[in-house]
């Protein structure tokens, strides 16, 4: 019994399903999308990394990396708007984010 | 063998610990499962010999990312049974869009499978072989335009949080330095001439 690439591919499918998951479970708080964000994120990373492995190919690996560095960028300035909209309205609920009547 | 039996232990640690990120109700705990798939994947990533982006992760992602929302998360004052109503008026839908998710994803990955690769079993890497210096090699050569977009891409981030999050009280008292030094001796001393007064 060896792990094939298929093994990798199914583990990253099952956990972008249960990030997505997370976005319909948790869809008021902002945290915890931003965290399933994340997750979904690493999901795709797996991806990349078990394909870079496979085909013997570093290109993969370099995509990663700049994965990685949106991701921290997108963290980073998704959390301190949230911290800015706490201060403004005392509260991360999705669903009281409706000045624009959207 | 070794390697199969440890696949399957961290895909089930992995799972378990991306299940509870999305079911817990305490927000700080969430933060923890995230940190403990994060340091998961690292080891499973080490398994694929991709050793530099193993430790990066845990760096990067572990040391700053997960610390800066463990930060935000204690900072905030969040009242979180307000936001766990309707947590299980949309399981439902969540778990079809799930289901219907890896449905797709199986039937692509094992049953349309002719042109994937990786049927035949893996060669592991002899010893002198490095993945960092494979990775710097094609990243400072081929990838050279985009890696240095990626740091203009940091600086703009931090750039952003940092103005996103600054604030002017009014009223605080604070010194300005360009003021101090604009001041010329007109502005604070004053020459009065006036007779002399003896008594």
């Amino acid at each position: 019994m060896m792990v094939t690439l298929s093994h990798y591919l199914t583990l990253s499918a099952l956990l972008f399903a249960i990030s997505v998951a997370g976005i319909f479970l948790n869809r008021k708080n902002v945290i915890v999308l931003l965290m399933c964000v994340e997750l979904l994120l690493l999901a795709v990373n797996f991806n990349f990394i078990a394909f870079s492995r496979y085909l013997d190919d570093p290109a993969g690996q370099v995509f990663v990396f700049f994965i990685l560095t949106v991701a921290a960028a997108e963290s980073a300035i998704g959390l301190a708007i949230l911290v800015v909209l706490f201060r403004s309205r005392r509260s991360i609920n999705v669903q009281e984010l409706d000045v624009l009547k959207g | 063998m070794f390697a199969t039996f440890l696949f399957y232990a961290l895909s089930t640690v992995l799972l378990a610990s991306a299940v509870g990120v999305i079911t817990v109700r305490n927000p700080v705990y969430a933060v923890l499962c995230l940190i403990l798939a994060f340091v998961t994947s690292a080891v499973l990533w080490l398994l694929l010999e991709a050793e530099f982006l193993a430790v990066v992760l845990v760096l990067v992602y572990v040391g700053a990312v997960m610390v800066l929302f463990l930060f935000v998360v204690m900072m905030l004052d969040i009242n979180t049974a307000t936001l766990r109503e309707g947590f299980l008026r949309y399981a439902p839908v969540g778990a079809i869009v799930a289901g219907l998710i890896v449905l797709e994803l199986a039937y692509v990955i094992w049953f349309r499978s002719e042109g994937l690769p990786g049927g035949t079993p893996l060669v592991p890497r002899d010893a002198a072989y490095s993945s960092t210096e494979q990775l710097g090699q094609v990243l400072y050569t081929q990838y050279l335009y985009p890696f240095e977009l990626a740091a203009m891409l940091l600086l703009l981030a931090i750039v952003a949080a940092i103005l996103l999050t600054m604030r002017k009280r009014p009223g605080l008292k604070v010194q300005d330095v360009a003021e101090q030094v604009k001041v010329r001796r007109e502005d604070r001393v004053r020459i009065v001439t006036m007779k002399t007064e003896s008594e």
